[in-house]
Formats: structure tokens, sequence, C-alpha cells
């Protein structure tokens, strides 16, 4: 009954409205500005504003510095490994889901890469191999996350904690306490810190990660499906969708961005270890929460993502521009991110959603 | 014309009406229960049972009318105001807290407690007392609840009534959950009350229970009272039934086109089991054959439709399409055959509600409008449109969230997802539930049409007129059993409520 009330509450529309409406007569009762506010256009015109204040601040506070080309790319590619597992992320929430585990696979990824490429064989090794190792790690982990999630029906909070746990153990197993110097694979190395166009190549692969993550999303049948899934998981199995597989999928998928970014902190860092990654699971999910995608799925963007990731980016810049601590910091970015979903609830949803 | 006696009525109803967003649930509800009786009130789904003993509890507030308790005009704001008047209320749907203790529960939301703490001894012992009270002194108050039958909840539910100061407890189908047995312990624990001054309000649609335990009878229908005080002696049978159904509704229900003697089987449903739930259904639905489930809330009808469809898995028989047996248990497997589901609950089963009628629309058949993996927006915006355009769908916009569509156009983009699809088997459950009567009328000839087009469909419907108008073959179920398979033209409400009545009898 309840639910009733509420479709009638927000249901301008009745059957005796003169049939062969055009669209946009209906949704007259919601103010303009709100309609504006509330798509993800709008919503992402709000991050951008957000963005825009950061960086009149920092221009504002260090002059000198802040707006020199060299600090913005020093920006972006900091901002380049969390992006991309928050990519990787942004699919899995949007789905329902949550995936604590990348910082641990990250760190597990670029163990096992390194090993490889420290091998006694490396030298007759492409460099390329080890790539695809650490790229194979995190696939591996995240199918395992998915079965255990959409086979074992485990709560993907739990599942993926406990490949937070094992990951990381594993990881310090295989290092064995060691920090494993990749810097003997020159070519990759080289490779790694390659300036295209004036930009760095983690850069370019935060960039195509995110270029791809949005086709998939907005242009596939797999992204169709995804939003489906979170947005009601029941009539998409109804539908004939095979919501298991599909999780399972998208579980891969953010291990696979995992992987991805163990491959680009070994680039950056030229060294393996147990501890590379370590929290960067939340740095991804407040990216990817504040860009406006919804802890409980169903809706979210890859662009609000990105410029989430350059929110926090930039806002730890501007700190640490102006000397202050990374404690004032993590201050900081714990009000943005109440401030961020506060704003989202006023203004993400239509009225009256029934829960 | 009935005449009320206010003096030694406990509680007295007139008139009350109550409408959600334009939908009346009640329109002038008469109800007069005397002090120390049991008062039945009976009524088909929608009648506007339950909505009425919500409205009783405080839950609703009525849109007009007026309650009189004790010979006094009461307004029930909220469910502590139906409590503090004495009016307790069980819901069929067992309000207990599984993790908690009995006088855990007993005692929620009125914790015995001195300064923050709570006194567990003192709970314990009146838990006992009400216990004792309700025959079932040997449950200890210190059980946890989750480890309780539905009978022993229930009488824990009862307890927190009584720890009240009651003066009238409304049970609502307080038997659907219970055996025999149990249902004669819980008329044992009426009788009590009952003889304790307590008055009852006892809802169910069980008639052999009525008349073991009923004084008088309430009838409602169509959100109306059609008789009130009626004696449980005295009244027959044949009287209630008709007082429950006899409405007088324009025939809606379009004619069914005649069916082709070599029209082939196309669903074939054999001794199909769902452990617990129903056993041993098997059907045949022939190719432009409406065939319709009749039966209660919780007879087993829409568990049939939905492992027929495989979102249940079998736990044995079989079920095929066309000749082609389908995989148990796998959804994907029967839309690939080409059988759909319209669900029961559109909202929470059916539709992802904020988004597109247009991606609603094409959920299962996405990959058809996609080339290699990527969606061909145009191709699956032309299909839309085109079912808009060919069901009337209204407002008649691709890109307008389905969450702000009315029932009938939300049931609409729910059969145009299986004509996009393709279907061979339509699996209807509630078609028009939530739909508004004009409404209904478009559904019943569309779904007549699909029929017509080639395809088996089966229907479940809560409105037993429905479903013989609709169909042309019914099949009435009770308790998970089909005890007839009738032509539509052979049976009639009364003979299906009969059944059904005689079936579930405990």
């Amino acid at each position: 009954m309840s639910e009733q009330t509420t479709t009638g509450a927000d249901t301008p529309l009745t059957p005796t409205e003169p049939p062969a409406t055009t669209s946009t007569l209906a949704a007259d009762a919601t103010p303009m500005w709100r309609r504006i506010l509330s798509g993800s256009v709008g919503r992402n015109l709000g991050l951008v504003l957000a963005l825009l204040v950061l960086v009149i601040v920092g221009a504002a506070t260090a002059p000198d510095t802040f707006l020199g080309l060299s600090n913005i790319m020093v920006i972006l590619r900091q901002a380049s490994i969390v992006g991309v597992i928050s990519i990787g992320m942004t699919l899995v929430i949007i789905a329902g889901g949550i995936d604590l585990s990348v910082g641990s696979v990250l760190g597990l990824a670029s163990v096992v890469g390194a090993l490889a490429a420290v091998q006694d064989l490396a030298d007759q090794t492409h460099w390329i191999v080890m790539v695809v190792v650490a790229m194979a790690v995190g696939v591996f982990a995240g199918l395992v996350n998915g079965i255990v999630i959409a086979y074992g029906n485990v709560v993907a909070f739990m599942a993926t904690l406990a490949m937070l746990v094992g990951a990381r153990g594993l990881a310090e197993i295989l290092a064995d306490r060691r920090t494993l110097q990749v810097g003997g694979q020159r070519d990759f190395i080289t490779f790694m810190n390659l300036d295209i166009l004036g930009v760095d190549m983690l850069i370019w692969i935060f960039l195509v990660v995110a270029v791809l993550g949005w086709v998939l999303l907005n242009r596939t049948t797999f992204g169709r499906r995804t939003v489906a899934i979170g947005g009601n998981r029941e009539a998409a199995r109804l539908a004939g969708i095979n919501v298991k597989r599909h999780v399972l999928y998208l579980y891969a998928l953010s291990g696979l961005c995992a992987g991805i970014a163990g491959v680009m902190i070994l680039g950056r860092t030229t060294a393996g270890t147990s501890v590379n990654g370590q929290l960067y699971e939340l740095d991804a999910i407040a990216a990817v929460v504040v860009g406006g995608t919804l802890l409980i799925g169903g809706r979210g963007t890859i662009t609000g993502t990105v410029l989430g990731v350059l929110i926090f980016q930039t806002l730890t810049n501007v700190f640490i521009q102006n000397n202050l601590t990374s404690s004032v910091q993590a201050v900081a970015k714990g009000v943005i991110i109440v401030v961020a979903v506060l704003l989202q609830q006023r203004f993400a949803r239509p009225s009256g959603r029934s829960s | 014309m009935i005449k009320v006696d206010h003096e030694s009525s406990l509680l007295d109803v007139r008139g009350v009406t109550k409408a959600f967003a334009g939908v009346r649930a009640l329109r002038g509800v008469d109800l007069t229960v005397r002090a120390g009786e049991v008062h039945c009130i009976l009524g088909q789904n929608g009648a506007g049972k339950s909505t009425l003993i919500k409205t009783l509890a405080g839950v609703h507030r009525p849109d007009d009318g007026e309650i009189r308790w004790g010979g006094e005009l009461v307004e029930i704001a909220d469910p502590d105001a139906g409590l503090a008047l004495g009016i307790a209320t069980m819901y069929q749907e067992l309000d207990v807290v599984d993790g908690l203790s009995i006088a855990e529960n007993i005692f929620l939301g009125h914790e015995l407690a001195r300064a923050g703490f709570t006194r567990r001894s003192e709970a314990a012992a009146r838990t006992r007392d009400l216990l004792t009270r309700l025959g079932h002194g040997s449950l200890s108050p210190n059980l946890e609840v989750g480890q309780l039958s539905a009978a022993n909840k229930q009488i824990v539910a009862m307890a927190r009534a009584l720890s009240h100061d009651v003066k009238l407890i409304i049970m609502d189908e307080p038997s659907a959950v219970l055996d025999a047995h149990e249902v004669q312990n819980l008329f044992g624990v009426v009788r009590e009350l009952t003889a304790a001054g307590i008055a009852v309000v006892y809802i169910t649609h069980r008639l052999e229970e009525i008349r073991q335990i009923g004084d008088r009878i309430t009838v409602l229908k169509d959100g109306r009272t059609t008789a009130t005080g009626l004696p449980v002696a005295g009244t027959s049978t044949a009287e209630l039934i008709h007082l429950m159904t006899g409405r007088e509704v324009a025939n809606v229900f379009p004619a069914p086109a005649p069916l082709p003697d070599d029209a082939p089987v196309v669903l074939d449903v054999d001794g199909l089991s769902l452990r617990g739930v129903f056993g041993d259904v098997s059907f045949r639905v022939r190719a432009g054959e409406v065939v319709g489930l009749a039966g209660l809330v919780g007879s087993g009808r829409s568990e049939i439709l939905e492992t027929v469809y495989g979102a249940r898995r079998a736990t044995s028989g079989s079920v095929s399409v066309s000749g082609r047996p389908l995989r148990r248990g796998s959804v994907v497997d029967a839309v690939s055959a080409g059988v759909g589901l319209s669900p029961e609950e559109r909202k929470s089963q059916g539709l992802v509600l904020d988004e597109s009628i247009a991606m609603n629309v094409t959920l299962p058949s996405i990959p058809e409008f996609a080339r290699g993996g990527f969606v061909d927006f145009r191709a699956e915006r032309a299909a839309a449109r085109a079912q808009i355009d060919a069901l009337e769908l209204r407002p008649a916009d691709p890109d307008r969230p389905a969450r702000t569509l009315s029932g009938g156009n939300q049931q609409k983009i729910l059969l145009a997802r299986w004509l996009v699809h393709g279907t061979r088997v339509l699996l209807l459950d509630e078609p028009t539930r939530g739909v508004d009567v004009g409404a209904r009328a478009e559904i019943y000839a569309l779904i007549r049409r699909l029929a017509a087009e080639g395809n088996a469909v089966v229907v479940v419907s809560s409105e037993i007129e429905e479903v013989i108008g609709l169909s042309d073959t019914v099949l009435v179920v009770a308790e998970g059993r089909i005890l007839s398979t009738l032509p539509s033209s052979q049976i009639d409400e009364h003979g299906v409520l009969d059944l059904v009545m005689k079936g579930t009898a405990a």
C-alpha cells in the first residue's frame, strides 16, 4: 500500500491525461533546476565546479607552482593508479556490489609481476610477460571473488574483505619481506616512463582505461546489464539475464583493473613489494561515491568517478603546496565524502523512492 | 439497516473510507464489535480487510467516517494510540523479532526498566504468567523466538497483545500458518480470551473456522460492508459466498477466439512439484489458449508459475515448450525457449524503476539490438517506440523512467518486453494488480490478442472473476494441488470458491 502512495506522489500523469502527449509536459511538476541537478550531466557539473573551486584555491594559495604544467602532470600522474582501480570499482558498485580487495590485489600483482621479472630467466623473457602475469594475477583474484560472491552467495563485502586480507598475506609470503626490484627490465621502465605528446604513460593508461570503461558502461550490452542488475537484480534475473555469470565477470574486471594498476606501480616505483596499494580500495570507493555513483547500485557514471579521483588528488596537491600535513588532508577528505553523499541524497533521486 | 446499540458495543465503525493515491481501498465500512465476542470478517483478496484492520490499529488514518470506542468518538492516530485504547493487532506476517527472547519480544517497545536497565527477572515472571494464561506455560521466557514454530510465534504475538491492557485483539488470518491441531489450540485460547470479556476480530477466508469459532460475521466486498452483524448460526454458506462475490461489474472480457482442434500443445507441464509448496501439477496449454489458475493467496499459484519459468527450481517433474524440455531452475533456458514471465510484484520483480521505458522493454532482448556487444540505440528506441504505439503506452516517451508510469502502463511495459523478445509462452502473474478499471479492459484485450497470435498464455489472478472471464480453461488450485480442470464456460465464481473452501478446510 505504501508503495502505491509513493508512486502516486511522483506520478504527475494519470490515465485520464489526453493521449499522444509529448515527453516534456508531464515532468513539469519538478522544477527545472532540480531536474538538471538530478540528471547525470548536472551532477557532474557540480563535480566540475568543486574541482574548479579547488583549482582556484590552489592557484590563490600557491600562485607560483600550482598552475604550472608540471604540477598538473604531477596531479594526473598521482591520480592515475587509484584512477584505474576506481574504474573497475565503479562498474562493480553500479551493479550493487563492492570490491574491498583491489588494494591488496594490486600489491599481489606487483609482487608476482616483479617475481616474473627477477627470475634467472628474466633476461631472456620479454617484459611483456611480466605485464601479462601481473594482469592475470588480478583477473584470477577477481574471478575468485566473483565465484565466491555469485555462486557461493557470500556478501560481497565479506568475500572481498577476505581477499583483502588473504591477497596481502600471499603477497608477503611470495615477496618474503623483500623489495623486488624490476629496474633491470630497462625496456619496461623506459616504456612506462614514455612521454607521448607531453603526457606520461601512466596518465595515458588511466585515460585509455577510463575511456574503455565509459564505452563498456554506456555503449554495450554488458554495461546495460550491469545497470539493470544494480537497479533491480530480481527483475534482471526474471528477464532472463544470467546474473551470476555477469557478477562474476564484473569482479574479474575489477581484478583486471587492479592488475593493471599493479603494473603501473611497478613502472613508477620500479619495485614490487607487498605493501603496494595499501588502503587504495578506500580511496577508490571514496572517489566513486563522491563521483555520484550510488552505493546501493543502479546508478553511476565513469565521468563522475574520474572527476572524483581528480578532486581528491587535487586536494592532496593543494594541501602539499601549502605545507599542510597529511592528517589535515585526511580530515578534509572525510568532510568532502560526507558532504558529497549528503548532496547526493538531496539531489540524486526523484522524491519518493520506495525502499 | 442494522440497528446499533451504542450501549453494549465496544467498537463501532461507521462509513470509514480510505484511499491510497486515488485508489479507494475502503469505500464505506461499517462494523460493530461487542465485548467478549468473536467477530469474523470475511472477504476476498482485495476486499479491504487488511486496510480495515490497519486503520483500526492506527497504521492508516481514515479519510472519512467515524470510529467509536466504548461509545466515545476516537481518533487512532498511530499504533501507540490504538494500544492505549486497548486494541492490539496480530498481523498475518508475524511481527516478532527472531533474534530476541520470548520475554524481550513481549515487552519490546514497553520494556520493564528502571533507570534504563531492563528488569529481566520481572519481565520473565510476567511473561511466564502470560504464557500460562494462554495455555503454554511450558515455554521458557528466555527461548529465542527464532527457534519457535509458527504456532508458538503466534502465541508470543498473542502474549504481547495481552501484555497491554487490551479489550480487543485483531487476528489477521491467524490459522494460515497452522496445522489442524494447532488451529484447535488457537481456538481454545480464543475462547478463553472471550470468556474474560476480550473481543476478538478474526479474519479468515475459511468458512469452516467461522462456523467453529465465530459469533457474528461482517462481509466486505470491494472496500464496502455488504453485511454486518450476521449471526454465524443461521447464515448459510451460499448466502455468505453470494455476499462476498455478487458484484455487478459490466462484462469487460473480450470473447475468446474459438480454439482450432489442431492447435499444437506449446506448454506441457508434467508432474511438477516444489517440495513443501505444491505437488504433482500437470497441465497443457495449446497455442492460442489462455489457461487461468484460480486460487487464494498462499494456494501456490504464483509459485507454480515461477517454477514453470525456472525462477524456482522444481524438486521433480518437467516442463517442456513445443516438445523441448526446459532445464530445471534456469530462467535463461526458459527465456531462450520463448517463455516470458510478467511477475506478481511488478515493481520489485519486473521493472528497473529508475530506468527508461525503452530500457525496460528491451531488457531481455538487448543482444538483439547490439552489434558486437555495442548497443544500437536507434534500433532499440525504434523497437520501444513501435511497442508504445501498438500498446498505446502513455506517456509515449521511450526515455521516461518506468517509475513515473501508472500501474496499467507499467504492466504494458512488461507485456511489450516479451512482444519484442518474441515469445511462445506467456506467464502472467496478477496482470491487473494495481491497474484501474479502465486500463484493465485494455490489458484484457491485449492478453487475448497475444493468445490469438499463437501464444500459449497462463494467467494467475486473485480475482476469480478475472481468471474465469479471461481464460479458456480454468485450473482451481488450493494448497498446492490442482483440484479441477474445467472449461471456463462450465464454472463460475461460486463454483471456484466452493471448491477452494472445501479443499482448504482444515
